[in-house]
């Protein structure tokens, strides 16, 4: 809610013309979402430090515009996409490069200090360093702790930052009007398609070349895919011969092609060829998300009826989406069913499918519902296939970011070695009249194994169902 | 005037030309829902009554709907013109499939008649030749109605007056109440009957008359109980005779019913001479037939033949039939109805024994009605989704079982001896310890929980579940929730009081009093409400204890879970230990021996706030906190150093003398949690233990009690403080007023104002069972820190759907609590608890 700049150059004041703002006066102006307040402190004689004070009403955001649905909330403290519409306002014609009264000072590099008094950056220190010290800045960001009564809390994800360079006004409140909503990564307002034009607008001759640029547009326009392409496209057109050659245009990003397969790539096409190679005509993926393996499984003929079933409303209509099920022609349409389901409750819509898949689905379940799970499955919907994957825990030393002891995702419940594995999936076979083989998936390890790991069921015919 | 009998759930298909004044009879005689005309059919589909191309479509609709009626149970007519037998067969086949009896009333009217009708009718100007058509065709079938499936077919003038009534089925005896007396399969077990019947409290009363074949013994109860019988009165034991005399007689007396059994049909069909199989026992009846003469055979093949395959009795509450019965079967008639009720239903395989594999009917059993059988022996009676068979094999050595209803007890008296020798041998069928509903019960039907409910509650009447919020509730109960074994209560969102009219508070215990006043509650209970999260903590008295009474096989001995049912402690051994605390409490208070239980469910608080919300805390409490006191420290620095801009002054510093405030507010909930000492819980509601909803206690009693478990551990049990106030008494209020004013300032949360009774009722129905009344300071933790600044803005609260909403959400607590202790299903008390977290996905604003 606070931003102070400071002018250290020769003649402190100038800035004062610069900003449209006398530094005698305090400067008010109301918004929709509140107050804007200019003011400068006692001026020195080699320094003049001009603050702009936003005052947010988040009372009036909650219940009037219902921008916000908690009263208790950053927003009016930190600075955000609000305190962007703000300087927007305020220092329009200083952010447009205007300055009737002393047009001469405009292109002049002033010693600047900007002070954000508290920011949420997302992606902390280092991204702070990464955004604005390409633009010449030399930057301090102090972290705040959560509470100092509290001191185990440790840091909040909030900063203080000090930025300090030689550069003129204009330049420097483009750099601030763009970065700070970045930074915060929480627009307030809904993205429409004249934000491409604000963004280069206010970009102009530094967004092309920054080396976060990618990023930059990214959370500008909210990860709207295609007014990110958009975006990008015509800040190519603007610089030829992007600084990152080797960063290719947004337009192939999909073609994932020449890169190495990820190791969920893996892990369904792995499950699809087993289905493939086990000659089953109907297929049930249990806890289908967002429909990956679905998508795999529609383009093979062989399978004439496919079900996905997930616990998660929100994950099937994501999966409708991705799969264009209302554009589907029909006889694609008639092959597949999308259903909410649990594979905690006996659901007789589970039975009938030939094979059934549960791809990391096992591990988000707690231990103790497991059994419910199993019988479900095995006992109830009783398909003649189950194949069933889960993350190899001894891999995780392999992966470099994973601190030591943490599992790979916030929801697993538990992740097993390959022996805790095995005799699971031993232990069920047997319970329910299954015989089961176990294989790695992903890159195979000497010591650590795979990453991933199958267990593949098979109904023993010599058992009575 | 004539009269037409017709059964009171028939299909009745008219037969008629076009013409012949079908629709005009069947206006007079029926309701106009019961009546489907194809007419009226092709106009729904068609715009136009006459299109003979949308015929198929019409009659597709048409049987959709009579398919709907009569699984409901409704008499339906066909007004078509029916003369054609593969119209009728389609009726028939209907009509089997959902077990009533097809009635064919034909109309039979001179084609000269019909024809000068159609002519005066515009959309029927098909010419006279198609009358003649049918005429002829309907002519040619009437012989064959019977053959076709009709039996009961009635020929109509509609000139003539006639009235046409509806007769019940022989097995409505829905308007006997009882009590009863249902009595398991006899086998021939005389001697054992007899002292059944004393045991149950009945007296033998000798008939006056004398008959050869009935002799003179009957039964009479003197509070006039009625048994039933539940079939298989003959075949291997010793003296079926007299058993055919015994229930014959109280038949005739009026002191029983009898449904047959296959034993008992297999031997009237050798008494009629049909070629039947001589074994299962058939043998020992015919020896003991033998000395009868031809005359006397025929009346005891006449009495069962008589026997009605199953009733449905007391309002439909009750069914009894040997081998069970399908809840769409119910009180139904057909052959398919009759055989299930002789036989049950089979797999169609044999197992080990030679037996034939028989399809567990009950387990899907999902009825209202409580259904009575036998047919199979069993160790002992047991309970299964409202089912019971109570054949203990008395003929086999076992016993013979009666249920007393509507008490619902068994009383059994053993076999004197093993009168046959069972193909399968009767024992205990396996070494699971649980019952056959909890085995049954292990995993539960997503059937029982999904789509739009309604929840039958006996506080609240019916409770709404919107398919919206189920479908919510089952990704949190599938992703987050305990084993649904342990998981039998959810307790209710509360209301907070009305807005205070009080200036500078936005609640205040005036309003909480003056809501209990208006809804006529004089004597309230006003508890401390504990800043914690809210836990449901359940503890058997040892894990074999939790295994017999929660069907559960995880070796715990108990849990704790939130309010929206996930487990409390991730760590199952912190767990147990925060149980095995609270157990020693439950020990040291004597509980287990005064409440005569293995359980208890308590209702409590659990502190402090940032061991389950520490994350919460993180993320926007404190982080508010820090962020706001570092942005208006600033500002109010940078205001200080400039003097254009001291009006800003006052304002900021308002809002930080508030920020401070509010972070003071939320650090008294906060303290580090490093071992099971470091919690502290409040007991509230001690809700149930075995047989017990202690929903007819008084809060009072609950804080009493409480409050003695909490004085044996008082380091790790808080005994929430609490004020009795007659809230009619200005005094009494004035002083719990100021109680609450103390609590509040010193930082608390506030207080929970509930009825003396738990359970109250007022004028408008179902009375709040709590209401909170909040602390000026602990608010800013809901409203946000400076909240103070802006309490006109924030006035405006309705709090009238979050009272509605914990009118529901209570019902439905108590109503799981209730199923529970009542030993009801798993999924009966499932429902309830799956239906307060659902309620708990509708949109409220959080804040109340």
């Amino acid at each position: 809610m606070l931003l102070s700049i400071t002018n250290a150059g020769p003649n402190p004041t100038d800035i004062g013309f610069l900003l449209h703002k006398n530094p005698a006066n305090l400067h008010s102006a109301e918004l929709a979402f509140g107050h804007a307040h200019v003011f400068y402190s006692t001026p020195h004689e080699n320094s003049c430090t001009a603050h702009l004070l936003l005052d947010i009403n988040s009372v009036e955001l909650v219940r009037g515009a219902q921008q916000l649905d908690d009263y208790v909330n950053d927003r009016p403290y930190v600075a955000s996409s609000y305190f962007a519409v703000a300087i927007g306002r305020v220092f329009g014609t200083a952010l447009a490069g205007n300055c009737q009264r002393r047009p001469d000072l405009i292109a002049a590099p002033l010693k600047l200090t900007i002070v954000i008094e508290v920011i949420r950056a997302r992606g902390g220190a280092d991204l702070l360093q990464r955004l604005f010290a390409p633009l010449g800045y030399t930057v301090d960001a102090a972290p705040i702790p959560l509470d100092p009564v509290f001191p185990e809390w440790g840091d909040s994800r909030y900063f203080r930052v000090t930025l300090a360079a030689t550069a003129t006004v204009h330049d420097a409140l483009s750099h601030l009007y763009v970065l700070l909503p970045v930074l915060d990564d929480e627009k307030h307002y809904y993205i429409a398609d004249d934000e491409v034009e604000k963004l280069l607008r206010h970009g102009e001759g530094w967004l092309a070349s920054h080396p976060e640029r990618q990023l930059i547009v990214k959370r500008y326009l909210k990860r709207r895919p295609s007014l990110v392409e958009i975006a990008t496209a015509r800040l190519l057109e603007e610089c030829p011969q992007p600084l990152d050659a080797e960063e290719p245009p947004a337009a192939a990003t999909e073609k994932e092609l020449e890169r190495p397969l990820t190791l969920h790539t893996q892990r369904l096409s792995m499950v699809a060829t087993r289905m493939r190679e086990l000659n089953v005509k109907s297929v049930i993926d249990l806890g289908c998300g967002e429909g990956r393996l679905l998508r795999r499984l529609l383009a093979d003929r062989s399978f004439d009826r496919i079900l996905g079933m997930d616990v998660s409303h929100r994950a099937l209509e994501i999966a409708a989406r991705k799969l264009k099920l209302d554009r589907m022609p029909q006889r694609q349409r008639a092959r597949l069913e999308l259903f909410q389901g649990s594979l905690l409750y006996r659901d007789t819509r589970l039975n009938g499918a030939d094979a059934a898949a549960l791809v990391e689905v096992i591990e988000h379940l707690d231990p103790p519902r497991l059994s419910a799970a199993e019988r479900v499955v095995f006992k109830f919907a009783r398909p003649r296939y189950v194949l069933v994957t889960t993350p190899n825990r001894e891999y995780n030393v392999l992966f470099p970011t994973l601190p030591p002891g943490n599992m790979r995702h916030g929801d697993h419940r538990f992740e097993w070695t390959r022996a805790e594995f095995q005799s699971w999936a031993q232990a069920t076979a047997q319970r329910y009249g299954y015989t089961v083989t176990t294989e790695p998936v992903g890159p195979l390890d000497e010591t650590h194994g795979a990453p991933s790991q199958l267990a593949v069921f098979a109904l023993d015919n010599q058992v009575a169902a | 005037m004539r009269v037409i009998e017709i059964p009171e759930l028939a299909l009745v298909a008219l037969v008629g030309a076009s013409g012949s004044g079908k629709s005009t009879f069947a206006k007079q005689h029926f309701r106009p829902t019961e009546i489907l005309s194809s007419d009226s059919f092709r106009g729904l589909v068609a715009d136009d009554e006459g299109d003979q191309t949308a015929t198929a479509d019409a009659f597709d609709a048409l049987y959709y709907l009579l398919e709907k009626r009569l699984a409901r149970g409704l008499l339906t007519v066909i007004d078509a013109t029916n003369v054609q037998p593969e119209d009728r067969a389609r009726i028939v086949a209907t009509a089997r499939k959902f077990h009533c009896l097809p009635v064919a009333m034909v109309v039979n009217t001179p084609a000269e008649l019909c024809i000068e009708r159609n002519k005066l009718r515009p959309e029927r100007q098909f010419g006279a030749h198609v009358v003649h058509r049918q005429i002829t065709a309907l002519r040619r079938g009437l012989r064959g109605l019977e053959r076709e499936g009709f039996r009961n077919v009635q020929f109509i003038d509609p000139v003539e007056e006639f009235e046409i009534r509806r007769v019940p089925l022989w097995n409505n005896r829905k308007q006997e109440t009882g009590p009863f007396d249902i009595i398991g399969d006899l086998h021939g077990c005389a001697d054992e009957l007899r002292l059944l019947l004393t045991r149950l409290g009945w007296n033998a009363a000798p008939l006056d008359g004398q008959s050869a074949l009935w002799g003179q013994e009957t039964w009479h109860h003197p509070e006039g109980r009625k048994a039933i019988f539940v079939g298989d009165l003959v075949d291997r034991g010793p003296n079926t005779l007299d058993c055919l005399r015994i229930v014959h007689n109280m038949i005739a007396t009026g002191t029983a019913l009898c449904v047959p059994g296959n034993h008992d049909v297999k031997l009237m069909r050798w008494l009629r001479g049909a070629k039947v199989q001589i074994k299962h026992g058939l043998e020992q009846s015919i020896a003991e037939i033998e000395p009868l003469d031809k005359a006397q055979r025929a009346e005891l093949a006449c009495f069962l033949a008589s026997l009605v395959s199953h009733y449905v009795l007391d309002g439909g509450a009750l069914v009894v039939s040997h081998a069970g019965l399908r809840e769409e079967m119910h009180g139904r008639g057909s052959g398919a109805v009759r055989e299930f009720c002789l036989y049950g239903e089979t797999t169609g395989e044999t197992d080990e024994f030679g037996l034939p594999v028989r399809f567990n009917w009950a387990a899907e059993y999902r009825g209202r009605a409580c259904v009575v059988y036998g047919h199979t022996p069993v160790p002992a009676p047991q309970w299964l989704n409202n089912t019971v068979n109570i054949d203990t094999g008395a003929v086999f050595g076992g016993s013979l079982t009666a249920l007393r209803y509507p008490e619902r007890d068994f009383v059994s008296v053993p076999a004197a001896r093993e009168y046959a020798i069972p193909a399968r041998p009767l024992r205990p069928q396996a070494l699971d310890s649980r019952s056959s509903q909890q085995q049954l019960d292990d995993v539960l039907d997503l059937a029982d929980v999904t789509g739009k409910r309604f929840i039958e509650t006996r506080l609240h009447h019916s409770v709404t579940i919107r398919e919206e919020n189920s479908i919510a509730a089952l990704e949190v109960m599938s992703r987050f929730a305990t084993d649904p074994h342990w998981l039998i209560y959810l307790p209710p969102t509360m209301s907070p009081s009305e807005t205070a009219k009080q200036p500078d508070y936005l609640e205040y215990p005036t309003e909480a009093f003056q809501y209990f006043r208006a809804n006529g509650v004089e004597t309230v209970v006003c508890e401390e409400k504990h800043m914690g999260s809210r836990a449901i903590v359940i503890v058997a008295r040892d894990e074999a204890a939790a295994g017999l009474r929660f069907g559960v096989a995880d070796g715990r001995g108990g849990v704790c879970y939130t309010r929206t049912g996930r487990p409390f402690f991730a760590d199952p051994r912190e767990e147990a230990a925060f149980v095995d605390r609270v157990r020693s409490a439950l020990t040291a208070a004597k509980f287990w021996e005064e409440f005569n239980s293995s359980w208890f469910c308590l209702d409590c608080e659990l502190m402090p706030w940032s061991a389950k919300a520490r994350e919460l805390i993180e993320r926007q409490y404190a982080a508010v906190g820090a962020a706001g006191s570092a942005a208006l420290m600033a500002s109010f620095a940078a205001i200080r150093n400039s003097p254009a801009a001291a009006g800003l002054l006052p304002a900021r510093e308002r809002h930080l003398e508030t920020m401070q405030k509010y972070r003071a507010a939320y650090r008294r909930y906060c303290w580090p949690v490093n071992s099971l000492g470091d919690y502290r819980l409040a007991p509230f509601h001690l809700l149930a233990s075995e047989g017990l909803v202690h929903t007819n206690r008084t809060n009072l009693w609950h804080m009493q009690t409480l409050h003695r478990l909490a004085a044996t551990d008082p380091g790790f049990l808080i005994a929430t403080p609490f004020h009795e106030v007659n809230v009619n008494d200005e005094s009494q209020v004035a002083a719990a007023t100021s109680w609450w004013e103390r609590l509040t300032d010193g930082g608390g949360e506030g207080m929970v104002v509930k009825p003396m009774n738990w359970i109250e009722s007022g004028p408008k129905g179902l009375v709040q069972p709590a209401l909170k009344c909040r602390g000026r300071e602990y608010l800013r933790i809901i409203y946000g820190p400076s909240y103070t600044e802006e309490l006109s803005t924030l006035r405006k609260r309705a709090v009238n759907a979050k009272r509605s909403l914990a009118a529901r959400e209570f019902a439905l607590g108590v109503e799981s609590l209730e199923r529970f202790v009542a030993g009801q299903p798993l999924r009966r008390v499932h429902e309830c608890v799956f239906g307060v977290l659902a309620l708990e996905s509708e949109p409220i604003d959080p804040r109340l």
